[in-house]
């Protein structure tokens, strides 16, 4: 059943238009993950599921039901805020029940259900507190505390970790998952952290500029982004994208970056049939970082010898675990990722083996996914 | 660096010592008898302290063809300030919650009519309000008076609270309104507690305001009915043989006491309120 339909939303301020036509499809128990830069529409989107503004155009539906003019409170579902929003003057369980002290939930019922949710995000030792005695990460708590208790049929997430420190975000992180995972909520969240999105996610929709670029699962929108915009935006650091011409010899294509310089770059590519359009025509190759790689390296069950290019390395920024180049190819700045203990020499050339089967295609006027 | 200093202080020593300088002579007064004062000058230092001026000014001095003090003139005005101070705030704190936090049309239009009577002179209103107090029949009571400052005082009230709550984030009135609480009941659970600051700081001020007005006073009130203020203009007007001075300067402290009290006692408050923001 689809717990949330969205269906030609849009949303205008004015002249500035912030939503065009969005569809979505959301299905019970999914962990919905809308991302995308600021500005694009995400919030305005998740304020418009709540009920909190209206749509200019378009359906909402959850559960089945149309609530373009249900109130929020009457929409079965929960939110929390970057902000926390937690009321400044009650205590944690006044906070936790307060949502059912205003729908005359008998007075046993309520001590149940804040038991259960304190139980279950170990908060009991909070709840006489005010929430100006409390850390950001227990404040973070009990503002989940205060949607679990309503027990909806949606929850909605407005970038809930955006004001922890890292350590801590990337904790609550791995809770909120695990409590995806143990009580199977629907879940719609929205962030502007990629990371944060594929770790989390069972699906994931990238927006941008008012309209969703994409909408699947994480290895879908990783391995084929759908646009240059999602090819850059998912991944850190982000996709190489550089201009190419496809040709091809010996019947097989053949991506060319550089063409005509000393230093181009031929790549054969398997399997791109798609491509057969665009033969003796420029594209956007894109290559993920960490498909470039120092030389010697066996890229997964690679049957034959992976590809060993040659190229200037323009500077290098070693983090521990690996050691980012920026290198050149055919002219065109890209990143690789390769071993930490290997730190090539700025301005020399190096050699680097390529993962030549994960190389990405787009058409340079519409900015789509050849292959 | 050090000579910067003593001209600082002694600029400012002057001008301390001038504003408290009639303060003082009304004090000082206000302990001697008036055959003292009449002997020697209003301004002296007095040869024998005495209070019964006091006693006198409260509840036996003649004002207005009555001999009974500015006792009843106090109460008159206590029974004024106190429910026009509460009304105006409140109704203030609401129409200033409102306005700062809730979107609805003409939202800002209203703003700034109400704003604008905080700049518009109260001779000018004088008027309009004959003509209000006169068809609500409340000519020369004390409840037109309340009525009065309690929709006077709306303007600032609204003024200042709206300037509290606009620092209330949008994100915790979107959470009441999902948890199911509606208009009323976010104010009064979630705002309200918020708002001691900024309430005191309009209470002080609206009592403050409305117990030193005087020109409503003299217009709308006459004989027993008047605030103590108006009441006050009577003892200038005391025609008796000699001026009954320690008399006069011990009315005039008992009348300026319930606002210097208000800022003793609540003007820290006063500060820190009109100074700090609202919500962490």
């Amino acid at each position: 059943m689809a717990a949330l339909s969205v269906r030609g939303l849009s949303k205008r301020f004015a002249r500035l238009e912030v939503l065009k036509g969005i569809d979505l499809d959301i299905d019970s128990g999914e962990f919905t993950v809308l991302v995308g830069p600021s500005g694009c529409g995400k919030s305005t989107l998740l304020n418009i599921v709540a009920g909190l503004e209206r749509p200019s155009a378009g359906t909402i539906e959850i559960g089945g039901r149309i609530v373009n003019d249900v109130e929020p409170k009457d929409r079965d579902i929960a939110m929390v805020f970057q902000s926390y929003a937690l009321y400044p003057s009650m205590t944690v369980r006044q906070n936790i029940t307060f949502g059912m002290e205003c729908r005359h939930i008998p007075k046993a019922e309520q001590d149940a259900a804040l038991a259960n949710v304190a139980r279950l995000l170990q908060i009991e030792q909070l709840l006489a507190r005010k929430p100006s005695q409390l850390s950001g990460g227990q404040r973070q708590r009990v503002a989940m505390g205060r949607a679990l208790v309503r027990n909806p049929l949606l929850f909605l997430f407005d970038e809930p970790l955006s004001n922890l420190d890292a350590q801590l975000r990337v904790e609550m992180r791995m809770e909120i998952k695990r409590l995806h995972q143990r009580i199977g909520a629907t879940i719609v969240y929205v962030t502007h952290d990629q990371i944060e999105a594929m770790t989390m996610a069972t699906r994931i929709a990238v927006m941008h500029k008012g309209e969703v670029q994409q909408f699947a699962d994480p290895d879908t929108i990783y391995r084929y982004p759908a646009n240059l915009f999602v090819a850059r935006f998912m991944g850190a650091p982000p996709m190489n994208t550089v201009p190419a011409r496809l040709m091809v010899e010996n019947g097989a294509p053949l991506a060319v970056i550089g063409a005509g310089r000393p230093d181009e770059i031929r790549l054969r590519l398997q399997g791109y049939d798609k491509a057969a359009a665009f033969r003796d025509k420029d594209v956007v190759l894109g290559i993920r970082p960490e498909c470039i790689a120092e030389s010697g390296r066996v890229f997964a069950t690679t049957p034959d010898a992976p590809v060993v290019i040659s190229a200037p390395v323009d500077m290098i920024e070693p983090t521990g675990a690996e050691t980012i180049v920026s290198l050149r190819l055919g002219g065109e700045p890209a990143l690789a990722r390769i071993s930490p203990d290997i730190r090539p020499e700025p301005g020399a050339l190096a050699a680097f083996a390529l993962d030549t089967r994960r190389i990405c295609l787009f058409d340079p006027a519409t900015e789509r996914l050849i292959a | 660096m050090k000579w910067r200093r003593v001209i600082i202080y002694a600029v400012l020593s002057v001008l301390a010592i001038a504003f408290l300088v009639p303060l003082g002579i009304v004090v000082l007064n206000s302990l001697r008898s008036t055959q003292e004062i009449a002997a020697t000058s209003l301004i002296a230092w007095p040869r024998h302290l005495t209070l019964a001026n006091y006693g006198q000014a409260w509840n036996q001095f003649c004002m207005a063809e009555h001999c009974w003090g500015i006792q009843p003139y106090m109460l008159n005005s206590l029974t004024l300030v106190i429910p026009a101070t509460i009304f105006s705030t409140l109704l203030g704190a609401l129409a200033g919650y409102s306005i700062a936090l809730w979107r609805f049309r003409g939202d800002q239009v209203i703003f700034a009519l109400v704003t604008l009577g905080v700049f518009l002179p109260e001779q000018m209103k004088l008027i309009p309000w004959v003509v209000v107090l006169r068809d609500l029949s409340l000519m020369n009571t004390i409840s037109g008076l309340i009525l009065i400052h309690t929709i006077q005082g709306m303007s600032f009230t609204t003024l200042f609270c709206r300037n509290y709550y606009v620092g209330v984030p949008q994100d915790l009135l979107k959470a009441a309104r999902i948890d199911g609480a509606g208009f009323f009941r976010i104010f009064w659970r979630i705002i309200l507690p918020l708002s001691p600051p900024i309430l005191i700081v309009t209470v002080i001020f609206q009592f403050t305001g409305i117990w030193n007005e005087f020109l409503y006073g003299v217009t709308f009130t006459s004989g027993g009915q008047q605030p103590v203020t108006a009441a006050l203009i009577a003892l200038t007007a005391a025609i008796t043989a000699e001026p009954l001075y320690g008399e006069q300067n011990a009315a005039v402290l008992i009348a300026a006491l319930p606002p210097l009290l208000i800022y003793l006692f609540g003007g820290r408050y006063f500060m820190s309120g009109l100074t700090s923001g609202a919500v962490k």
